[in-house]
């Protein structure tokens, strides 16, 4: 075994494999389990009506997230608000319920850590390189960024993990992404990954577990990488890696979950030991050219529909397959576009940087610079910024980021996975546009006949303060 | 899960490609706690638009739905797979799904049949008038019209499918092998295998 190099997908995958049965499916342990409040409740029902426990409670980790309101939680007096929607109100208190039920680890609404799933595993240190870590969430891919195996599951999964602590799966293929060559300036992990997918396509990935590679990689701090990784699931893989370096140990180190001592060190010895070896084959490899990218933009209905900032609304004849050109045309019409329109020439009535995917503490300094000492524009009527945990929100504080915002006319909220989907009452109006930090321009994600435009946290701030989508680099004088 | 063998009757000619989570079941209908009463939301988008073939009557109550290429991409949410069950659809015919999605069907009795674009065309074109036929144990979906596909699955979701098995119960039965893998783990990745302090 020794002999055949392998990648480190396949590393970590060889590390946790319980059993393989004849056909090749396997079963795989699973070291960590993030839950919220969204996927579990008919996981957890499935395990009382059978009279099952879980097995491993103290490998689960579960808060709230998608419903939550990002508006305050608590009077002046201190005490808890209400939730105003009842099926929001009944899909938290089941969380809250359950988790002490099932003797799971939770963090409540009003609590200092709360924040979006996949922003809180990685900043509490119960997200590990090297380890197997699922959610019923599928931009669990974002775990990634730390070198970790992670995966977003369904509820019949989210069960059965509960249950056993394992999950059957067949290998996927492995797919090398290398980039080459250095971002320009002004050009962020966010406008990199958004490149990608329109290189590759939201298929592009299906069954494989992307690797992205090259210098970039190496030299992107942790919150990039979670970007990056984060979005690998809009290529259609379902999980994205970035192989753990000095750069994600220093991050990791001292966080309250993360191992300590002992275990410390033998997991610094063991994580530095799953790079993939020279040699190592990937069943598909995807090479971009960094000095390409410009701040990118999407203009459909698709994560794969980008484009440059300096690019045109594309024509749906461009496209060579048909059924891409019908889908163009839908995706032109819901979005009220012309092909040939200048993309800075579209104006923005709302802006959202937030979500799994942009609301760490390096995205708000980035947006802050861009907003700060100037002010929102006339025609954005809706700017918030939504930090993904309350310890980012305490961070940003001290940093004095939230009065940068305010002052220049955007909120700053509560956090939660808000104008990401429209679950809660962060919600974009029909037929109005969003320049969004998060992670898919589907139809009626932001809310029904919302129209959204896919963008780095920088760009985001710049399309608030000019009430269009800008070259952030105009702004920040590096054009 | 219910057992499946073989179903039979009206496919809706969706033909779509990649199908979004967002579009078989928007965000909204993700708050209810049960598994149930999903298909009133099942494609709630497309069902405005005039003409689409989920409110023709032609169509009511089919069991199958003949999608276009990477059907059930984006989210994980296991509602779009209750929702497709919920308006009555036992099988998808389509040229590849999201891996996510292919599970989730998977996990819920749903039989996601994988056949090549010329085969999913011609499915099409036959369910705008005609019933289409699929069955598990002979992997083969066929039509009035003498049409024969044959498709892929893997043996153990077959198995399970048809007798109708269920997964948790499945792994249960191998705790001592999981109680191995844990106790070997503890030696070799302690950092991984050592839990978290949980609520009192």
């Amino acid at each position: 075994m020794a002999s055949v190099p392998r990648t480190l997908y396949e590393k970590i995958w060889d590390a946790h494999v319980v059993e393989t049965q004849p056909n090749g499916t396997c079963l795989i342990y699973i070291d960590r389990h993030l839950v919220h409040e969204v996927t579990s409740p008919q996981a957890f029902e499935g395990l009382r009506v059978a009279g099952r426990t879980v097995r491993r409670p103290d490998l689960t980790l579960a808060v709230p997230d998608h419903n939550l309101p990002t508006t305050p939680r608590k009077d002046a007096a201190g005490n808890r608000l209400p939730i105003a929607d009842a099926e929001s109100a009944q899909q938290l208190a089941a969380l809250e319920a359950n988790a002490p039920e099932f003797g799971i680890r939770y963090i409540g609404a009003t609590d200092l850590e709360q924040g979006i799933v996949h922003v809180v595993g990685p900043e509490q240190g119960f997200s590990l390189p090297g380890a197997t870590i699922v959610c019923g969430d599928s931009h669990t891919s974002c775990h990634g960024g730390l070198g970790a195996l992670a995966f977003g599951i369904g509820t019949s999964e989210v069960e059965h993990v509960l249950a056993t602590q394992t999950l059957l799966l067949t290998p996927s293929k492995t797919m090398e992404v290398r980039v080459e060559g250095a971002l320009a300036p002004g050009v962020t992990p966010k406008d990199l990954i958004l490149h990608i997918i329109g290189v590759i396509g939201t298929a592009g990935g299906n069954g494989h577990v992307i690797e992205y590679r090259g210098k970039v990689f190496e030299e992107m701090s942790v919150e990039g990488r979670l970007t990056v990784c984060n979005m690998s699931i809009e290529g259609g893989a379902r999980a994205g890696l970035v192989a753990p370096d000095e750069i994600t140990f220093a991050y990791l180190k001292g966080r309250p979950l993360a191992p300590r001592g002992e275990d410390w060190d033998k997991a610094v010895a063991w994580w530095k030991s799953l790079a993939t070896d020279p040699g190592a084959k990937f069943d598909k490899s995807v090479v971009i050219n960094a000095a390409d990218i410009q701040p990118t933009v999407t203009w459909g209905t698709s994560p794969e529909d980008v484009v440059p900032i300096g690019g045109v609304v594309p024509a749906p004849e461009s496209f060579a397959d048909p059924s891409k050109q019908r889908a163009a045309q839908a995706s032109l019409e819901y979005m009220g576009l012309a092909p040939g329109t200048k993309m800075s020439d579209v104006e923005v009535q709302n802006v959202f940087i937030g979500s799994c995917t942009n609301s760490r503490i390096e995205d708000l300094r980035a947006a802050a610079a861009v907003v700060k000492g100037r002010h929102k524009a006339a025609n954005v009527h809706w700017a918030i910024v939504v930090p993904g945990s309350g310890l980012v929100k305490q961070q940003a504080e001290a940093e004095g980021l939230d009065k940068i915002f305010t002052a220049a006319g955007l909120e700053w909220r509560e956090p939660g996975c808000s104008a990401c989907l429209a679950m809660n009452p962060d919600k974009v109006p029909a037929g109005e546009r969003c320049a969004s930090t998060s992670n898919r321009n589907f139809v009626g994600r932001q809310g029904p006949g919302a129209r959204t435009h896919l963008v780095s946290p920088a760009m985001a701030a710049a399309a608030a303060v000019t009430g269009k989508l800008t070259d952030v680099r105009e702004l920040l004088g590096a054009a | 899960m219910e057992a499946v063998r073989e179903i039979t009757g009206k496919a809706y000619p969706f033909g779509r490609k990649n199908v979004d989570t967002d579009v078989i079941i928007p965000a909204h209908w993700l708050k209810t706690i049960t598994r149930e009463g999903l298909g009133r939301g099942c494609f709630e988008t497309v069902r405005k638009e005039p003409g689409n073939v989920f409110d023709d009557p032609a169509y009511a109550g089919a069991p199958i739905l003949v999608a276009g290429d990477n059907f059930g991409c984006g989210s994980s949410r296991e509602h779009a797979a209750w929702a497709l069950l919920d308006m009555g659809i036992h099988a998808v015919i389509a040229p590849s799904y999201s891996d996510i999605f292919s599970g989730n069907a998977f996990k819920n009795g749903i039989l996601a049949v994988v056949l090549p674009q010329e085969a999913v065309d011609r499915l099409l074109e036959v369910a705008r008038t005609d019933p289409i036929h699929i069955d598990l144990e002979t992997q083969t979906v066929t039509t009035p019209f003498q049409d024969r596909f044959t498709f892929e699955i893997d043996p153990f979701r077959k198995h399970c499918l048809m007798d109708g098995l269920d997964e948790v119960g499945l792994t249960l039965a191998r705790q001592e092998a999981i109680a191995a893998y844990e106790s070997k783990a503890k030696g070799e990745l302690p950092f991984l295998a050592k839990g978290i302090p949980v609520a009192a």
